[in-house]
């Protein structure tokens, strides 16, 4: 049984802060449990890799960490997600405000069929903010955060369907940093990109780290071992070895991990 | 405290924005479903009114031919014998889904089976148009080209079913038409290719094939036809002639349940037995309509678990 | 027999049945058209309709057609966007959903006359509104709706479900999603969805017969008053439809020339129904080139 296995998880360091931890995380999709028992500590402006193989979980358990799976109607999601000392998987908390401060990259870039401009102040405005040199700062900023500026400051009123791959990630990106989130969540954000732009927003990555805790799911281990400090190991539903990644690369504690980061398997 | 634990803990903008929107939408919704089941709470409340109040009898409604609901019979009872609407119903819908299905059925092997590329040229367009076509427009044809021509084939007025069916033909042609396009698409692709590697010709394909496996599809287009034939009011008005008789040949004047409903509603005074007959005319209408939904869903099921 | 030659046999007959399809609807159009073009003037699509002598003309009719239709999408449109956004955005237990479509199916193939009877019983003589342009719009509703709904749910499935997630994760309600983000995206769609509808409620004449009323009170266009009874924007005024008109001086018989009314009456009706076809092939194929990034 999957519940059986070894597992190991290195605590944080005594001085090290946490943004955001989870315990005994479980989502059931109807009768079957697709999540057993999470617990993990995400430490502030760090990034942390979600590995393992296809429908080991981990997307699962990222999409929990900001509601997102509160949109699968068949979804139960269980135990504890604190943030900022509240347990934000509980149902009286504002989902939406949990998705302002938890921000989100997909797998597919997917940006709206807007301008480049209104795809990062759109939901700025429908919160509210109007003054529009608020908003040209903001677009700037962020675009610059995400290494875009460069590229289409000329083209703001452009579609952004018109932007490459690379660059509509690049702009999906900016426009979750738009709302000022504390952590960001990104879905395998490379898997859709060529070897070049997965570069450019690797780098971006070690950018953003020093504003904001970044927790990456992610199927290619190399970009796992090049960006991130912390690393989780997924398996069949299970967490099996949180580590720093250079000891999860270099001497993993328990033989799934070892077998996988080996590529003896997945 | 922390503003933002805070703030995670109070009711945001988007969430009142979000509640209040899912309402409205809810509203919509329930006004629909309120009418749905308005329209059968009137009609059914209306239409059985001649069996109690007038003391109408159920058995004579369906078997009689007399109709004449202001007269009453030596029981007292109205002279209500729909008989003849109903068997006149009834003829013009079979006939026209007998004439219109091999039509239809030939336009869609036609399309999916033999030429898809011309098919969807032509014939494509060709159904959307018919079916684009004001019923009325397709009656009043029906009057100046088909009822004359009924005339000088078969005698009498050229009024009648055979008219009646002719009209109706063309205008379920395009339903039937194209819901057995679908039905033959959802042929999987393999099965005429496990058909024609076998030697069997293209015909032998989608006879024995194509058009097996797409029969439960097919039936539901059938069933939609008559469901739209059974249903069409002025277009047949137009050309059946409109005597409450029980029809005698294809050619003779005859009428259904939509003709006479659209003929007398006006003629006849709310509450009176004349016209709560009339009701009980639109709430077999209704119940027909209701019928053939049913049959519809119990093929759908059955297509399903194949 | 052998099996080749029933293939040649069988094919050459399918040939044959598809083109007297063809021949069928081309027949049908030049008919329309070249016994309705001889009627067709200034005068008959703008004159007045006359009762008992010839040369009358449809331009009430015309109007009310028109007036008719927007007063009906103005009702069912807010509603059918309601429902379709509920059906396909929030509506997360799959039985109610399924019980929703269902009595939406059953209301789009209920008889167009029995729709008609319901208008009547219940806005003409219960709501007091007798026969009106009203009575008509709130009937062409119920008509209406199914089809609407049914186009909006279509056009709304089109859009990729990712642009749900992205408003969502951004902390935007669905709510705001869908009205800023997702009904932009597949407005050609529901547009199309909408001029479709558009053309059936054209040509509808037998829920109007009882509803809207079979008299066209003369208009008079430099009336706003919208009171009065002459004035064209009155919606307590009975209005004869096009499509109603055709009908009744058929059924009627009581002008001279009511196979040339009917012609001219019938050339217009189509034309104008063509029109929305056109018009709705062209937003969809807008849509599709904008969807599939072209």
């Amino acid at each position: 049984m999957a519940q059986e296995l070894a597992t190991f998880t290195r605590p944080l360091a005594k001085d090290a802060s946490s943004a955001l931890s989870t315990e005994d995380l479980r989502v059931h999709y109807g009768a079957k449990e697709a999540l057993h028992g999470v617990s993990l500590n995400f430490e502030r402006h760090k990034i942390t890799s979600l590995i393992g193989a296809s429908g080991s979980g981990k997307s699962t358990y990222l999409r929990s960490l900001n509601r997102m799976n509160d949109t699968i109607a068949t979804a139960q999601i269980t135990g504890k997600i604190m943030y900022r000392n509240v347990n934000i998987n509980l149902p009286q908390v504002d989902v939406y405000e949990v998705r302002k401060h938890i921000g989100m990259v997909f797998q597919r870039p997917n940006p709206f069929s807007k301008s480049i401009r209104d795809n990062i102040t759109f939901a700025l405005e429908r919160r509210g903010l109007k003054d529009r040199q608020k908003l040209a700062e903001i677009v700037e900023q962020t675009l610059k955060q995400a290494s875009l500026w460069e590229q289409v400051k000329d083209d703001l009123d452009k579609s952004a369907l018109a932007l490459s791959g690379g660059q509509q990630q690049r702009l999906c990106i900016a426009r979750a940093l738009a709302m000022k989130p504390d952590i960001l969540l990104m879905d395998e954000p490379a898997s859709a990109l060529d070897p070049i732009s997965t570069a450019n927003i690797e780098t971006t990555m070690q950018e953003l780290k020093k504003d904001y805790t970044i927790i990456i799911v992610t199927h290619n281990m190399q970009q796992a071992s090049r960006i991130s400090d912390y690393t989780a190991f997924f398996h069949m539903g299970q967490m099996i070895e949180f580590d720093q990644t250079r000891r999860i690369f270099t001497r993993p504690q328990v033989q799934l991990t070892e077998n996988y980061v080996s590529g003896h398997f997945g | 405290m922390d503003p933002i634990a805070k703030s995670l803990k109070s009711t945001s903008v988007s969430a009142k924005i979000e509640r209040r929107g899912k309402l409205i939408t809810q509203l919509c919704t329930m006004v629909i479903v309120l009418l749905v089941i308005a329209i059968f709470a009137f009609i059914a409340s209306k239409g059985v009114a001649i069996f109690g109040q007038d003391h109408g009898s159920v058995l004579d409604f369906f078997t009689k031919t007399t109709w004449n609901p202001d007269k009453q019979d030596a029981y007292h009872r109205p002279l209500i014998g729909a008989l003849p609407m109903i068997v006149g119903s009834f003829a013009v819908t079979l006939l026209s889904v007998i004439v219109a299905t091999p039509f239809a059925l030939a336009a869609a092997i036609f399309m999916v089976e033999i030429s898809p590329k011309s098919g969807k040229k032509f014939l494509q367009p060709v159904i959307e148009l018919l079916v684009g076509i004001p019923s009325v427009v397709y009656g009043f044809i029906g009057l100046v080209v088909i009822v004359p021509s009924v005339q000088k084939i078969a005698g009498g007025s050229g009024f009648g079913i055979l008219a009646g069916s002719l009209v109706l033909f063309v205008m379920i042609l395009p339903t039937i038409t194209s819901m057995s396009v679908d039905a033959l698409k959802a042929v999987p692709r393999y099965y005429r290719e496990a058909s024609l590697a076998l030697g069997a010709t293209r015909w032998q394909t989608t006879y024995k094939v194509v058009l097996r496996a797409g029969a439960p599809g097919i039936m539901t287009a059938v069933i939609f036809g008559m469901s739209r034939a059974f249903g069409e009011a002025l277009a047949v008005q137009m050309v059946i002639g409109n005597a409450i008789l029980m029809p005698t040949n294809l050619a003779s004047p005859a009428t259904t349940l939509t003709s006479i409903l659209t003929m007398n509603v006006g003629n006849t005074i709310m509450g009176t037995t004349a016209n709560n007959a009339l009701w009980t005319l639109a709430l077999l209408l209704l119940l027909m309509s209701l019928i053939f939904n049913i049959i519809i869903k119990y093929l759908a099921k059955r297509g399903e678990l194949k | 027999m052998n099996p080749k030659r029933t293939d040649k046999i069988a094919t050459t007959i399918i040939y044959v049945m598809a083109t007297t399809i063809v021949v069928i609807l081309i027949a049908l159009l030049l008919y329309i058209f070249f016994a309705g073009i001889k009627t067709i003037n200034w005068h008959f699509l703008t004159g007045a309709a006359k009762s008992f002598q010839a040369g009358g003309g449809i331009g009430a009719q015309l109007f009310n057609s028109l007036y008719l239709l927007v007063l009906s999408m103005l009702i069912s449109l807010p509603l059918a966007l309601g429902i379709a956004i509920y059906l396909s955005e929030y509506a997360s237990a799959q039985k109610v959903a399924a019980l929703i479509r269902s009595m939406i199916e059953v209301l789009s193939s209920l008889p167009s006359i029995v729709v008609g009877l319901f208008g009547f019983l219940v806005f003409v003589i219960n709501f007091h509104l007798q026969f009106s342009i009203l009575s008509g719009a709130l009937t062409l509703t119920i008509f209406n709706l199914p089809l609407l709904v049914r186009g909006i749910e279509d056009a709304l499935q089109t859009v990729s479900n990712s642009q749900r997630e992205a408003g969502l994760a951004l902390g935007l309600s669905k709510w705001e999603t869908v009205t800023h983000v997702i009904i932009p995206e597949c407005l050609p769609g529901i547009i199309t969805g909408v001029i479709l509808a558009a053309g059936r409620v054209f040509g509808e004449a037998a829920a109007l017969i009882y509803t809207a009323g079979q008299s066209a009170p003369p208009l008079n266009f430099s009336n706003w008053n919208i009171l009065s009874l002459t004035s064209p924007l009155n919606p307590f005024r009975p209005a004869e439809t096009l499509a109603v008109h055709i009908w009744k001086v058929n059924s009627e018989g009581l002008i001279p020339d009511a196979t040339a009314v009917s012609a001219g009456s019938s050339l217009v009706l189509v034309v104008v129904v063509l029109i929305f076809n056109i018009l709705a092939r062209y937003l969809g194929n807008k849509l599709y080139k904008r969807l599939t990034g072209e």
